[in-house]
């Protein structure tokens, strides 16, 4: 009897390996097989020719039918994301790894985990709401890029924090012993001696973040991204996005060449995603080994 | 006067205002969305919203369908995922020799990747129209197709959180049951099962925030039908996919008050979830292990 219960588990949790990677061989395998025949020049630029197309780099030309301001649209997100994020994640990491203590530290990491379960659909309705309310002050304030950026930068901040604080702590206890024995003041000894060691685990955070603010539909979609806008003009403007192109497509496509427009888009950020995701776990073993070996 | 402006600008104190303007704005999303929804709850209608049907036509403004919606598509897809993230956790730390255990954690964390925006387009032209053909009803939007992919947008993470929980294991109760002559499934059931009881629940709710928070999956399969959902075929609306369909209306309108109702809603049960990871006993956890290492 204890035979036929072993062999249940094994071809149970075999028949779980087979259902997850059978799934994922299904999704992959299908964009790429209706994606990869309009992978090219033509996916991103339409008919365009290719002195045309240097043109188009250099905001002389429009893109009429190509995802190209899709993919300057989510570009222009990610910088506006990081910007804002980067700054206020890594003061609040360093702030909760270096010098928060006790209470404050407890209560203030809490905040962050809070943030960081916050659906992103919840993120969006905050940043339209906050329009709304600007919007009552500044008339022409409508959802825009600008908004978009901002509350992107609220959603990935908490990742941003996160990495930071772990990165700083995972640091050995002999680094900051050895500053302070050489007379090293904290802030220097953050600066010039835990920063630099710790930035393999930091920067693995913000490739994570490009990956979260490239890829998030829902909070864009409530505010400011339309499907045909083209290149924004400034950060007031409405723009395009490749999350939302893929979005769009799904729902609105009325002929053979749009749908393939919506699988070369989803084989793009599909790629993109993936690398980033993968990237950044790559650094971060990279910086673990280099704290293993190297620091000490 | 530069003594002032030096402790304004200390690096202590600008590092400390940073952090605790992280604080001001998680708070003030909350905030936010009580003020807006403030109508709601002054008018007295706040029950009603919550227990109603939505029929605008008829003057009901209730959101109890989505409510419902949103339950039965993250429970299904939790019950789904749950036992396959379990196989696949088993697969990898237990099962599998090494290189094709490091092969499929690989395939895991690269899943975490994927966008959700791609699930719902590859669901939208490769599981509705399976759904529909398979159970020959409707569209083929549904709660099933909706939870099927959000089962697969939240198994990498509890697959991931149960495999650390397995490896956290002290080596030294491995090697005892292996010694008692305890096979594979006796160290599943008496060792890393009830080893592992709380990185299997960490897991679980971080599944859960995940699957209660997305939008796009349930927004482009699941149909976005405002009826009292009665069987799992039926077409459905979540309170994320509602905040996201009725954005066009009229500002002033009931309608568009409502989504700040879903917004609180969604809020307050994923910071619940946040606030009882956080108080799980994980000192059972950490004294095993270092009782394995020393």
């Amino acid at each position: 009897m204890n035979r036929v219960y072993d062999c249940l588990l094994y071809f149970s949790a075999g028949i779980c390996g087979l259902l997850l990677l059978g799934a994922v061989a299904g999704l992959t395998g299908f964009l790429l097989w209706h994606g990869l025949p309009v992978l090219g020049l033509e996916l991103f630029f339409g008919s365009l020719k290719i002195g045309e197309i240097v043109d188009v780099i250099f905001l002389q030309q429009v893109v009429v039918d190509g995802l190209w301001p899709a993919v300057v649209g989510t570009c222009l997100l990610v910088l506006m994301a990081l910007s804002t994020a980067l700054p206020l994640g890594l003061g609040a990491g360093i702030y909760l790894a270096e010098y928060a203590g006790g209470k404050a530290k407890t209560l203030f990491s809490l905040t962050f985990d809070l943030l960081a379960g916050v659906p992103s659909i919840v993120i969006g309705l905050f940043g339209f709401s906050l329009t709304l309310y600007l919007h009552r002050q500044f008339s022409s304030l409508t959802p825009c890029l600008l908004i978009s950026g901002l509350s992107l930068a609220l959603l990935v901040l908490p990742y941003l924090v996160r990495t930071t604080q772990t990165a700083l702590e995972d640091l050995p206890d002999s680094l900051r012993l050895t500053a302070a024995a050489l007379g090293a003041e904290k802030s220097a000894t953050i600066i010039l001696v835990l920063l630099p060691q710790a930035l393999p685990g930091i920067f693995s955070g913000v490739v994570l973040a490009i990956g979260r603010a490239a890829e998030d539909t829902a909070v864009i979609m409530l505010t400011g991204v339309v499907a045909t806008a083209g290149i924004p003009r400034s950060l007031f403007d409405n723009y395009e996005a490749l999350p939302f192109y893929i979005f769009y497509t799904a729902s609105q496509f009325s002929d053979q060449h749009e749908l393939q427009q919506g699988f070369g888009a989803a084989l793009v950020l599909l790629i993109i995603c993936v690398l980033l995701f993968t990237g950044a776990g790559l650094i971060r073993k990279k910086a673990s080994y280099r704290l293993l070996y190297h620091s000490k | 006067m530069s003594g002032t402006l030096q402790v304004v600008f200390s690096g202590r104190r600008l590092l400390f205002l940073v952090t605790a303007g992280g604080v001001f704005v998680t708070l003030s999303i909350l905030v936010f969305m009580i003020v807006l929804g403030l109508p709601l709850f002054t008018s007295n209608s706040f029950s009603l919203i919550l227990t109603q049907d939505w029929a605008p036509d008829r003057g009901f403004f209730g959101i109890f369908p989505f409510i419902c919606g949103t339950l039965a598509i993250v429970t299904l897809s939790l019950l789904l995922a749950f036992p396959l993230s379990l196989g696949n956790a088993v697969l990898i730390h237990l099962l599998l020799p090494p290189v094709a255990a490091k092969f499929l954690h690989r395939v895991v964390k690269m899943m975490t990747g994927i966008p959700t925006v791609i699930y719902g387009f590859v669901g939208i032209f490769l599981l509705v129209p399976f759904v529909r053909e398979w159970f020959d009803s409707g569209s083929g939007m549904s709660i099933l197709s909706a939870a099927l992919l959000l089962a697969l947008l939240i198994s990498p993470t509890m697959i991931l959180v149960f495999v650390e929980s397995f490896a956290a294991i002290p080596k030294s109760q491995v090697r005892a049951v292996a010694a008692l002559g305890g096979n594979l499934r006796q160290k599943l059931i008496y060792l890393y099962l009830p080893g592992a009881q709380n990185g299997i629940l960490t897991g679980l709710l971080l599944a859960t925030g995940r699957a209660l928070g997305d939008t796009m999956i349930a927004l482009m399969v699941a149909g976005n039908a405002t009826a009292q959902p009665e069987s799992l075929l039926d077409p459905v609306r979540t309170l994320t996919a509602h905040i996201a369909l009725v954005m066009a209306a009229d500002f002033d309108s009931i309608e568009f008050k409502t989504i700040f109702a879903c917004g609180i809603i969604l809020y307050l049960w994923t910071a619940t979830l946040t606030l009882t990871l956080r108080f799980l006993p994980y000192g059972v956890l950490k004294s095993r292990l270092n009782r394995g290492l020393s």
